[in-house]
């Protein structure tokens, strides 16, 4: 069942217009503006969802907002989702308290390839808030460890305070099976990590072929995107989340249209061929 | 001298050189290594060396009047500094061990007169260092973007 679920490359909803009721059961500050949000749908039924999937959480009375899954997919009856404050709608997402209700449409669009990695090197790459859509895809890959081979996770933020989920990145780089790269683009001395763009992780890390799953500014992942294919990797092999301003989530409105495509429908993850041009039109 | 060449052949930045260029190039170099907090060099002096890192972390940093700023690491199989190249030959930041750090130390006024003797030789050199500058221009661009600032618009 997970699986099929994982494989299908959209989610089957009943009516993926009707907003359903969710509780917040947990509203967890990560870092300055940015919000995970642990749900609990009202009607308790399950939630499922596969990585790389959005939804559209509703502030009632306030507005809608596109916002990625960032909890364990495992997790069938919670929903993790992390909000960055960056309007009304999101900042009032950021508010919420135990016990208030939201309102849910989806999961909707395309999930990270988890099975078609099986069986190769897995590179993941973050730039800033983009972890928050990588981590259900890290929390299969690790949940399935012994399906993958080398795991490497890259990530690269503004500075140390600006790191997300730093417990669980500190965690997981204690693992014996799994390497975990930071960077910043600038800090203070008291920082010992890297400092540099996240670019410059990609010849050091351990992966050096196999699967990349690419996500943060679009800017950050178009150099990202050049190293890997001057490091070696195969274009069809990376694949990247897209960022629209997605408004139906079924590829109805056009709000998230990039040329031909939807981001919302067609995406929001994408094989590096498939927008590879789109990539390089200003303005689309 | 066998012993810098064969700690040339291993970094990256050597890679494909003509053994004959490595033999001479290796005629500048000295084996160094700094302890962790040791500044390798200070923004202003004199820049008439170069490092190939061979191990450990080197945090460049600018005194930005509220505090040290680190804008940039280098590790292992980098190269450090490239000050030496352009007159009036001065460091442009403090570079500091934020690890112990082994590495080649060139001699620099050492290395300009075998280049300004041997043209081809020297073209060569710049090529592969003008190669590490725009990589490391590329990443400064990418830093100086502020990419994960917050937008300006959103909802």
């Amino acid at each position: 069942m997970e699986s099929q679920l994982l494989e299908s490359e959209q989610t089957s909803l009943a009516d993926p217009m009707a907003t359903r009721p969710f509780r917040v059961a947990k509203n967890q500050r990560e870092i300055d503006g940015t919000h995970t949000i642990e749900l609990r749908p009202a009607d308790g039924d399950g939630f499922r969802f596969a990585p790389g999937q959005f939804t559209m959480m509703y502030a009632f009375g306030i507005g809608e907002v596109p916002i990625s899954i960032s909890g364990d997919p495992a997790r069938a009856g919670t929903l993790e989702q992390t909000i960055r404050s960056v309007g009304a709608v999101s900042a009032a997402l950021c508010k919420v308290r135990r016990d208030d209700t939201v309102g849910i449409r989806g999961p909707f669009g395309t999930p990270w390839p988890v099975v078609p990695a099986v069986g190769n090197d897995v590179m993941l790459i973050a730039g800033g808030i983009g972890l928050a859509p990588l981590r259900p895809a890290i929390y299969h890959l690790l949940r399935n460890r012994a399906r993958y081979g080398k795991i490497s996770i890259l990530y690269g933020t503004r500075q140390p305070a600006d790191i997300l989920f730093r417990s669980e990145l500190e965690s997981w780089r204690g693992r014996f099976d799994l390497e975990v790269l930071v960077t910043v683009d600038s800090a203070g001395r008291d920082w010992r990590a890297p400092v540099g763009p996240v670019t410059t992780l990609i010849p050091r890390a351990a992966v050096r072929e196999g699967i990349a799953m690419v996500c943060g500014p679009e800017i950050m992942m178009r150099f990202t995107v050049q190293t890997l294919l001057d490091r070696g990797f195969d274009a069809d092999q990376i694949f990247l989340s897209m960022e629209r301003n997605m408004k139906c989530g079924i590829g109805f409105c056009g709000h998230c249209q990039m040329g031909p495509a939807f981001v919302c429908k067609d995406g929001p993850v994408f094989a590096y061929p498939d927008i590879e041009k789109l990539m390089r039109v200003r303005g689309i | 001298m066998e012993g810098i060449e064969k700690l040339l052949k291993e970094h990256p930045f050597f890679e494909g050189i003509d053994a004959a260029d490595l033999a001479t190039i290796a005629g500048c170099g000295a084996n160094v290594r700094f302890e962790v907090g040791e500044f390798i060099c200070r923004e202003g002096e004199e820049a008439n060396c170069f490092y190939a890192i061979r191990a450990g972390r080197v945090a460049l940093e600018l005194s930005a009047g509220n505090g040290d700023i680190v804008i940039q690491t280098l590790d292992q199989n980098d190269i450090f500094g490239w000050s030496w190249l352009i007159p009036p030959y001065r460091w442009a930041f403090d570079a500091r061990a934020v690890e112990v750090v082994r590495a080649v130390r060139f001699d620099c006024s050492c290395l300009r007169a075998k280049c300004d003797g041997d043209p081809r030789m020297g073209y060569d050199f710049m090529k592969r260092f003008a190669k590490v500058i725009v990589d490391r221009l590329e990443a400064m661009r990418l830093q100086i973007l502020d990419m994960y600032g917050k937008p300006t618009v959103g909802v």
